[in-house]
């Protein structure tokens, strides 16, 4: 059984999620997201030792597509909608540290 | 002359015979959102401009004799998370709000091609997270029924837009009951297709392995025409079957099929949580099938208990992932507050993204987080296997399944906002069919004391939308609840 | 000082770019040095609404890769999502495989120095999208492409299973060469179609001890100079940061640097406590694969004999030195050009001559490859028994070959001919011409039957004149045979 979630556990959720909280938002999360937890938890109710995890709902497989070239946006419309550009690019604020994971 | 009484396929008749211009029926339906939008808030956007000269357009091959589509000149609405080229597409949510899609979701191109008028885009719980569209980021839409009441969610415009006559078909999305628990709540027919029958590309993704897109109308031939037009294989949707797997068919024409020995399967435990006034329609409903002589049989489905629980992990993992994409980079809302590249996202987030969704989106990365994987996504996989394994075997003993749509009908607005979980439990019965990826309909049965409508929903195997349309449509031709209308437009 | 003894231990993983016409998942041309920002679509830019739909060839070209690298090839597999948030990863989310990769447990085989191999065991293969590129250069703020964005990448992980920076190279260099073979991969460095982050740490005996340092990342190199040095420069740093700290390998203390290549050092890179909690979980938005034996056969009937077979081969077989056996196995259709000259009934040694010299040089200045020279095996088959029968000079035969990249249709003999070329190595005939030289320079004669310090240079002014009066076309080794038989 998971241990109860508490207000650091929101704080680094939070950070995983790239999403900044209030104080009173980390509160709020924290009461809300345990209650439904301590719901969810309900399905430790169910023995599914031998039960397979269901990930599709279809039994699909080999869905292909031919490697064919199809025409691209263009850069206009690539950066229609970007809130901040530079030229031909998307524009950051600098990128100091090498987070990628490719 | 363009009524209140008029369905989809009706008013498509009179167009294609000539007794009503296209440009008619959309002025008319204009006219009325002009009249009722300021009080019913149905739409975040509406294409007046755009609307007439597609109608104009039809009336003019019309006279030209020219062939036209299966919705020629009928004016419908799309829930505002499928994406169109024409205007924004905002999903309710302030981090889309100036959105412009460079791409038409497949349904809106099927639309389009079937010469629809498209008269705007329909508010709906932000990211279609909610049951009450109180959750949109941009409006509040209320119930044509009462509109102190939530219309339900998060399809919850495009249901209150047909019920309010505001539109003569509509789009929803239905993820854990979005279309059929609005449809239930606004007195209107909502139908979710198996997961697979209708193209989920162009759709903005909350649930990905839930989501599927659906018709609301006020009858159920209304929903098989619209059927018609948006169901079948996608090849940019990879999880779109293939006709030849599973055939599209006329759903229209089947629709009148005469349906012997039907068996409709009652889940007596799971359905004892409802209202006692919704119990009381849910009897009334299922006696209308034995009078037409149908046989009822009680079954258990021990795992629909799970299935809330479930739900919100798996929907929840699933919307933490498709919602990481919003971070202002590359589209949508960027905050100014910013002064790094990390605070472009937390900050942008932060500040346009609503409570619900954040919640979720913390919820589900939660459960796909290291070290709580297996005990809660990886456990609502497994309980999702034994759900759908309770369909499976009750398919085997019955046509269709009936249970509520919604233990009560429409709340009030702001009575369950502040407590998640109880907003949450009200998908009781409509989450399940998700789970198993097989259709359900919502069809009006009746009214409460307060004259506010209750849904029977009715559930099919997969790819059974032919006969769960022909069930509903028995219980249709037998009762006129689908034909009582809102007091606000008459 | 103590005792003390280090091994370097070193796992790489590799990310090889697939060269398939379009992206892994959307219609968007896979292409190098385009407009930023101009190959992009909805799908890759990862817009609301959007669905991804598998390149068939980018899965065959992962399977073939699986299989040359002797791969178990999972008859099921699936796809997964991995989460970390990045300006070139418009979605935010990277479609990978986590637990059920393509390929696992498979080894490659790599040339080490003259004609020994050594077996590197892959620990598995498997298919995922590349991210855009951020560029930090425009000044102080960053730019992105993404251009590369859902590239098929293949990232091919190895066992810790070697222990130089040599050999990493060689791993590396193996890896293009078999990726080249097989057509799946242009593996050009500078494209950045090959990228290494070797994983590095030590085994120091000490005092009788064993000790293991803790296990280095470095991130995105991009060269197999930067590949090699990194590692001998690492494996350096840890041994003097192990007799400094004594810091052994723990949970939780392996660390990321980064390759500084004007310094020619490694740096520790800083990273995010939540960095390695990438989420992972199957792609809600693909369906699995399911690969039957029939297509895996038909896919196996794709294979090559791979460049490592064939070097050896034709060491064995060709009894060609390894390094000329490792110039012609460099590029596939140099190789096979090579063996079908052999097939033509060529000898091998001078074949293997005339492809890595007249052939390489011929193919160099005309931009192509041999095998479009417009020569035909057989061609270079004849030439080079020509040579060996004494009919051409090694001279004559460039200039033959010269000819032939021009006149295709003609047989090598009949260039020869119709040019002079043919040298004469009738012993009679020749020795008529001797004796008349001979007769005419009694001094040099002289010189080489006396034996003394001019004997040699006489003995070639001798032989200078046989080839004058035959206009350059006699066999000078017979010419010298004949001077040795006359004047001892
Ligand atoms: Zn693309």
């Amino acid at each position: 059984m998971a241990k109860k979630i508490d207000q650091a556990q929101v704080r680094k959720v939070a950070k995983l999620s790239r999403l900044e909280l209030t104080e009173a938002e980390v509160e709020e999360f924290t009461g809300q997201l345990r209650a439904i937890l301590d719901y969810v938890e309900k399905m430790n109710e169910l023995d599914t030792t031998n039960v397979e995890p269901l990930a599709h709902c279809l039994p699909l497989s080999n869905v292909f597509r031919q490697d064919r070239v199809k025409e691209s946006l263009g850069t206009e419309k690539t950066l229609g909608n970007a809130p901040q550009r530079d030229g031909e690019f998307f524009k950051v604020p600098k990128i100091l540290d090498d987070s990628s994971g490719a | 002359m363009v009524t209140e009484e008029l369905s989809a396929r009706q008013l498509r008749d009179r167009i294609a015979a000539g007794q009503i211009t296209s440009v008619e029926a959309a002025e008319a339906v204009f006219k009325r959102i002009e009249e009722l939008e300021p009080v019913i808030g149905a739409y975040i956007s509406t294409y007046h401009d755009r609307a007439l000269e597609t109608a104009a357009d039809v009336d003019r091959r019309l006279i030209a004799g020219e062939p036209v589509g299966r919705l020629a000149g009928v004016p419908v609405a799309v829930k505002d998370n499928m994406c169109t080229t024409f205007g924004a597409t905002t999903c309710a949510s302030k981090i889309l709000e100036n959105f412009h899609a460079p791409y038409n979701a497949t349904v809106v191109e099927k639309l389009l091609a079937a010469d629809a008028v498209i008269v705007g885009k329909t508010n709906m719980d932000e990211f279609a997270m909610g049951s009450s569209t109180e959750n949109s980021g941009l409006k509040q839409t209320v119930n044509p029924w009462d509109t102190t009441r939530v219309p339900g969610g998060s399809s919850g415009g495009s249901a209150a837009a047909v019920a309010a006559r505001l539109c003569f078909a509509a789009l929803g999305s239905d993820t854990g009951g979005s279309i059929r628990q609005p449809a239930g709540f606004c007195g209107v027919v909502g139908l979710k297709p198996t997961y697979g029958r209708v193209s989920r590309f162009g759709l903005v993704a909350y649930g990905s392995s839930l989501d599927q897109i659906g018709p609301v109308t006020r009858t159920v031939a209304d929903s098989a025409l619209m059927m018609n037009v948006i169901a079948g294989h996608d090849p940019a949707d990879s999880t779109s079957v293939d006709e030849a797997a599973a055939p599209v068919c006329d759903y229209l024409e089947k629709l009148n099929e005469p349906l012997k020995k039907l068996k409709i399967a009652i889940v007596p435990e799971f359905g004892a949580g409802a209202d006692e006034q919704v119990q009381k329609a849910m009897t009334e409903a299922i006696d209308v099938y034995k009078k037409l002589g149908a046989q009822i049989v009680e079954i258990d489905m021990p795992h629909l208990d799970y299935a809330i629980a479930a739900y919100y992990i798996i929907a929840t993992a699933e919307a933490s992932s498709n919602l990481a994409r919003y971070d202002g980079v590359h589209y949508g809302h960027r905050s100014e507050k910013a002064t790094d590249y990390v605070e472009v996202y937390s900050k942008s987030r932060a500040e346009a993204f609503g409570k619900e969704v954040k919640r979720r989106i913390m919820l589900g990365t939660y459960a796909l987080s290291s070290g709580y994987y297996d005990a809660y996504y990886l456990k609502a996989l497994k309980v999702r296997n034994l759900i759908r394994g309770d369909f499976t075997s009750a398919f085997e003993k019955c046509d269709c399944i009936m249970m509520p749509v919604s233990p009560t009908v429409a709340f009030k607005i702001g009575e369950k906002i502040d407590d998640p979980l109880q907003m949450y439990l009200s998908d009781i019965y409509t989450i399940a069919a998700n789970l198993a990826g097989v259709p359900g309909i919502s069809v009006p049965c009746g009214f409460d004391q307060n004259n506010l409508p209750i849904g029977l929903q009715i559930l099919a195997p997969a790819f059974a939308e032919d006969k769960l349309l022909a069930i509903a449509r028995m219980f249709e031709k037998e009762t006129d609840w689908h034909t009582k209308m809102p007091a606000i437009i008459t | 000082m103590s005792e003390l003894q280090h091994k370097v231990i070193v796992g790489l993983e590799i990310h090889v770019q697939l060269c398939t016409k379009s992206k892994m998942f959307c219609g968007c041309a896979a292409e190098f040095g385009a407009e930023p920002n101009s190959r992009v679509c909805p799908v890759c830019l990862g817009m609301p609404g959007v669905l991804p739909v598998m390149n068939k060839q980018a899965f065959e070209y992962a399977v073939l890769v699986g299989l040359a690298l002797n791969c178990r090839i999972a008859a099921f597999t699936k796809w997964d999502r991995k989460s970390y948030y990045y300006p070139d990863l418009p979605k935010n989310y990277q479609i990978s495989q986590y637990d059920l990769p393509l390929s696992t447990n498979g080894y490659i085989e790599i040339p080490l120095e003259s004609g020994r191999t050594k077996k590197v065991r892959i620990t598995r293969a498997h298919l995922e999208e590349d991210a855009g590129k951020n560029l930090h250069t425009a000044g102080d703020f960053s730019q992105v492409d993404l251009n590369r964005t859902g590239t098929p990448l293949l990232e091919i992980v190895t066992e810790p299973d070697m222990s130089s920076g040599a050999e990493v190279r060689a791993l590396a260099a193996e890896l293009q060469r078999m990726v080249r073979f097989l057509g799946v991969s242009e593996a050009d460095m500078q494209k950045g179609h090959m990228r290494f982050e070797p994983n590095i740490n030590l085994v120091i005996t000490k005092d009788g001890r064993q000790y293991k340092t803790p296990i280095v990342e470095i991130k995105n190199l991009n060269s197999f100079r930067a590949l090699e040095r990194s590692v001998d420069y690492e494996e350096q740093r840890q041994l003097d940061e192990f007799l400094e700290t004594g810091e052994v390998m723990e949970m939780g203390n392996k660390t990321t640097r980064g390759w500084d290549d004007e310094r020619e050092v490694t740096v520790l890179q800083r990273e995010k406590e939540e960095a390695h909690d990438y989420r992972y979980f199957p792609e809600p938005d693909l369906v699995p694969v399911e690969l039957t034996d029939a297509w895996l056969e038909e896919i196996r009937g794709r294979l090559c004999e791979l460049p490592i077979k064939k070097q050896i081969r034709f060491v064995e077989q060709y009894k060609l030195s390894d390094y000329d056996a490792g110039v012609l196995t460099a590029d596939r259709s140099t190789a096979e050009f090579f063996d079908e000259v052999v097939k033509a009934g060529g000898d091998p040694k001078r074949a293997c001559n005339w492809v890595t010299q007249d052939g390489l040089r011929l193919a160099k200045e005309r931009g192509c490859r041999v095998d479009e020279l417009g020569i035909s095996p057989q061609q270079v088959a004849e030439l080079t028994n020509m040579i060996v029968m004494g009919d051409v000079s090694a001279t004559a035969a460039t200039a033959i070959s010269d000819i032939m990249v021009t006149s295709p249709d003609l047989s090598a003999r009949r260039i020869a001919e119709e040019h002079n070329l043919i040298q004469k190595s009738d012993a009679d005939e020749l020795e008529a011409i001797v004796d008349q030289v001979i007769a005419a320079n009694p001094n040099a004669v002289e010189d080489v039957t006396s034996g003394g310090k001019k004997s040699k240079k006489a003995r070639g002014f001798l032989l200078g004149q046989v080839m004058q009066k035959t206009r350059g076309q006699a066999n000078p080794k017979v010419v010298s045979e004949i001077l040795a038989k006359k004047l001892g």
